[in-house]
Order: structure tokens, then sequence, then C-alpha cells
């Protein structure tokens, strides 16, 4: 299964490197990211994942992501990538 | 990689313009349920929901989780009751069973205390009939529909002024809690075997034993979407409504596949529905005014409407490999913050609304009026309604609340997505003799197309 790590907020150091850590933790494999800086203070940041080794479930990935996004205060999301593939591709 | 873009477009879809999953409605045939004693076949009905959608809410609850899509309703319908009960009587404890077991299994609502009558009612289907109004308001969570015309056979006019009849019995056995059991009854002309959305769903005799049907939302994405066109043509903004309608489909067909695979039940159909709900920002009418008009119910508000209903089926059609249920854009007053406000202004009129469903999907509904309206009236507002359905051949419906107690000016609370109905004035010239006489208003000549 893959799945897309969304996160956006107000730009700060070392949102990348706590959401990796979480990651790596979970044994989830980074297969992309993709960030960009819009109108000049919001941060949105998209990576793309394999959880198929991963070694915890889906269920609490996501609690340990939301602990994150607590800390640093933006938005995180972990989507299933069909929600994406399916609305914008035939 | 997917579009960053693309990613984005669908977050904001969801969060900030309440794209969701309206409903994942499990239908279920009670035939192999049948029994001359209606114990046992009240027993075996509990059993099989029970059975069947044991897992449905788990199911929804993992999908919303994972694909990080709100999936708000999850739901049940199930084999016109009248089809299966009519050997045994007793209909009451057939009403109670399904509000039992849909509680057991934890849906919101079920649907399918229902009986066809559009030629002529059955003695069994006559006392059905006449049970709706207990049945309703012995319990929570069972909604009913009656179909009183297709295009094919006309207008049960002696069903229709039952009706009138029985919507006010409903209203006066929940006067405590503003008439709320007529919120779970609907009238149809034309009703469609597979709709998931409630109070009309029901699971149709040409359906198999179980299935899997989804209703789309999202009436806020459209709403978004015609903002980037603003002042543009119709051509860009037909084209804007397709679009996005597309995409919302897509969803649709995902949740869709995807409980149809988890729960091993086949998938029926998508419902591409506009859905709206009383939220800030989920209004069908908000879309109407970001087309131009100056509040929901002006002139020109039937020509809107009738585009974004087809806009809505051309952009859904693509997206999904069945499309069924009702699809199109729903009018109901109480659920739509705009339609609450254009009511409240005097922009919107129950005659508007009328014209109105002679192009959306369905038809008036969630309608409040005076508590002291007469049964005739309620009548002939159905006649009119059904009449609309028959000679356009669609689905058309009537769910309408005469509130104990209330009149033109008051307001009504429904609570949770039913929401807030100002009480709206009907035309109070009698149509007493007119609905008195019974019998059948004739099929169409267009009917007769074989």
């Amino acid at each position: 299964m893959r799945a897309v790590i969304s996160v956006l907020g107000m730009d700060r150091p070392g949102i990348i490197a706590k959401v990796s850590a979480v990651l790596y933790e979970c044994n989830v494999n980074i297969l992309d990211i993709d960030q960009t800086v819009l109108r000049d203070e919001l941060f949105a940041m998209t990576m793309l994942a394999d959880l198929r080794e991963m070694n915890t479930s889906f269920e609490a990935l996501k609690q340990k992501l939301d602990t994150v996004s607590t800390r640093i205060g933006m938005q995180i999301k972990l989507q299933r990538e069909e929600i994406f593939k399916s609305m914008h591709n035939v | 990689m997917l579009d960053q873009k693309d990613i984005l477009t669908t977050i904001k879809m969801i969060e900030t313009q309440k794209l969701d999953i309206r409903t994942i409605t499990t239908g279920i045939s009670l035939f192999d349920c049948v029994s001359d004693d209606y114990k046992r076949c009240t027993q075996n009905i509990y059993d099989k929901i029970t059975r069947l959608a044991d897992r449905l809410v788990q199911t929804g609850a993992e999908i919303e989780s994972e694909f990080g899509i709100p999936i708000v309703n999850k739901r049940i319908s199930v084999t016109p009751i009248s089809l299966v009960s009519q050997s045994c009587g007793h209909y009451i404890e057939f009403a109670k069973t399904l509000d039992k077991a849909a509680k057991a299994v934890g849906v919101d609502f079920i649907g399918g205390y229902s009986a066809f009558c559009q030629k002529a009612a059955t003695t069994g289907e006559q006392a059905f009939l006449e049970s709706i109004p207990e049945a309703l308001a012995t319990t929570d969570i069972v909604c009913a529909s009656v179909n009183v015309a297709t295009t094919r056979a006309g207008i049960n006019m002696d069903a229709v002024r039952m009706m009138g009849g029985v919507i006010k019995r409903a209203t006066a056995l929940t006067a405590d809690h503003n008439g709320y059991a007529a919120t779970k009854l609907v009238v149809f002309a034309n009703a469609v075997e597979d709709n998931p959305f409630m109070a009309g769903a029901f699971h149709g005799t040409g359906e198999g034993d179980c299935v899997i049907n989804v209703g789309v939302s999202g009436p806020g994405v459209v709403k978004a979407a015609l903002e980037e066109v603003r002042g543009q043509s119709f051509d860009d903004v037909a084209h804007t409504i397709k679009r996005t309608a597309f995409h919302i489909t897509r969803t649709g067909q995902l949740v869709a596949r995807e409980a149809s695979k988890r729960l091993g039940v086949p998938f029926g159909i998508v419902d591409l529905s506009l859905a709206p709900t009383p939220r800030i920002g989920d209004s069908v009418a908000h879309i109407l005014e970001e087309m131009g008009l100056e509040s929901c119910g002006a002139h020109g508000t039937t020509a809107a409407l009738a585009l974004l209903n087809d806009a809505v089926k051309k952009g859904g059609i693509m997206a999904s490999s069945h499309v069924g249920g009702l699809s199109g854009a729903f009018i109901p007053v109480s659920e739509d913050a705009g339609m609450i406000d254009a009511v409240k202004k005097g922009a919107l009129s129950l005659e508007k609304l009328e014209a109105m469903t002679c192009v959306c999907s369905v038809g008036l509904d969630m309608i409040a009026v005076p508590g002291d309206t007469p049964e005739s009236i309620l009548s002939a507002i159905i006649a009119d309604e059904m009449a609309i359905g028959v000679v356009n051949t669609k689905t058309t419906a009537v769910r309408i609340i005469p509130v104990p107690g209330k009149q033109v000016g008051d307001t009504v609370d429904f609570g949770g997505l039913l929401g807030t109905a100002p009480i709206m004035a009907c035309n109070g010239y009698s149509p007493e003799a007119f609905i008195a006489r019974g019998g059948r208003i004739p099929a169409p000549v267009h009917a007769q197309r074989n």
C-alpha cells in the first residue's frame, strides 16, 4: 500500500526531519518528496510513501503523525494514494 | 509521483469545501424472510439485516480513515416492507424490527417501510399505508416511502388523498417534536430502486440479495469552482461544473469499489447528487446565486438549476461505471443554509420551488408548512408534484411537514442534518372537491412508447 503524507502550515525549520523520523521509526519507505512555499509563508509538503514493510498499523502511524502535527502546529494528513489518483486520473 | 497541485486540490476540497461521501447504503433483499407468521418473518428479517450489515459501520470508518474522506452516513435499505408483510399483517412489528436491527448494527437510518400503489392499493397495502404514522412515531430511524404515481400508470389519486391524511396523522403523533415523523416520509412518483439517500431509500424488487450503493455530495466544491469563472459565459459555467462533478464522482466510485471489496458485497451504483447540509459552504442555493442571482428564488433560478442538474450528470457519468439513484441536485429547504435564507427574506416561495422541481433531481423536500394546513391541500401539493414527475418521466417526491402549532413566520428546528425550516405559506384556496374525486389520473400519451 502506498500513501501520501501532506504537511500544511506556516513554514518553520525541522518539518521534514520530524516527519521523516516518524516514518523511519515505523519502517516506512519514502519514495518521493515535493515541497512548495505558497504565498511566501504557507509551507506545503507532500511525500509519497511505501507502507508495505511498515512495522505498525495504518491507524497507529496516523496517531504518531497526529502527535507531530500537534507538536509543530501544522496540519499533517496520511491518506492512501488512490484517493488522489482516482480523482485526477481516468 | 502524483502532481502536488492535484494533491493539494483534493485536500482543499475535503478540508474547506466540505467534499464528503454522503452515504454508504447497503441494500438488503428481504424476500427470503417471508412467512405467514409475523413473528417468524420479523425474526428472519432481524437476523438477515444484522448478519449482512454487521460490518458496514466499521468498514465505513476504516475507509474514512485510510482515504481521509469523511463518510457522513452509513445506512441500510430493504425490500419494501409492504411486499414482505402482507401475508401476516402486524405492520408496526415490522417497523420496530427494522429499528431494532438498524440500531444493533449502528447505522444512521434504515429505509424501506415502503409501498407501491401507483395504480391501486391492495387491501393489505391500504392497511399498510394506514400504519405509517404509528410506525414512524414509534421508531427512531425507520424511513418510509410510498410510490403513488408512475409515467406508465398515471397518478393514483385515491392514494394521493390518503397520503394527505397519513402525513397529518404522522405529525400529530409526534407533535411534541415538531411533527418529526413526517421528516421520515416521502411520497414518490417514479421512485427509483437503487436510491441510497434517505428518507426515500428502499431495495428494489429488481435488485439482488445485497448491494452497496454510494451517494456523493459536494455543493461547496462546485460553488468554489464557479467562483473562478465569475462573469464568464454559461458555456464556461457548464464546463466547470462538469469537470468538478467528475472529480467528486471519481471519489464516490473509489469508495464504492473499496466498500464492495471489503464487505464482499456487489457494487451497485454511485448516486452523484449534490446534497446540501445546513453547514455554511454546503449549499445548492449558493451555487445558483454564484451564477449571478441576487437570491435563490429570483427569476432565473429555474434555468440556473436546470444547467446545474444537467452538468452534474454529464460530468459524473464518465466518472463511474454505474450511475444511478436520484443523481442531480437536491433542493431540500431546511437542509440548505441558502434556501433557508431565501425563504426567510421572501425570495423563495412554494410555487417557485415547485417550478424548480421540474428540473432538479427530485422534488419538494423538507418543506415545513402551517400545522393547520388541511389534508386536502397536502394531497393537492402531492398531486401537483406527481403530475410533474409523471409528465416529465422523472422522479419527483414530496416530503412536507405540517408542523403542529406553527404558523407562517415561525421557524422550526428539526435538529442535525435535517436543519431548520421557516414555515412556508400554502395557497389557501381549497382543492377539497378536486381531491375528493378519487380514481386515477391517466398515464400521459407519451407513456405509450412500445
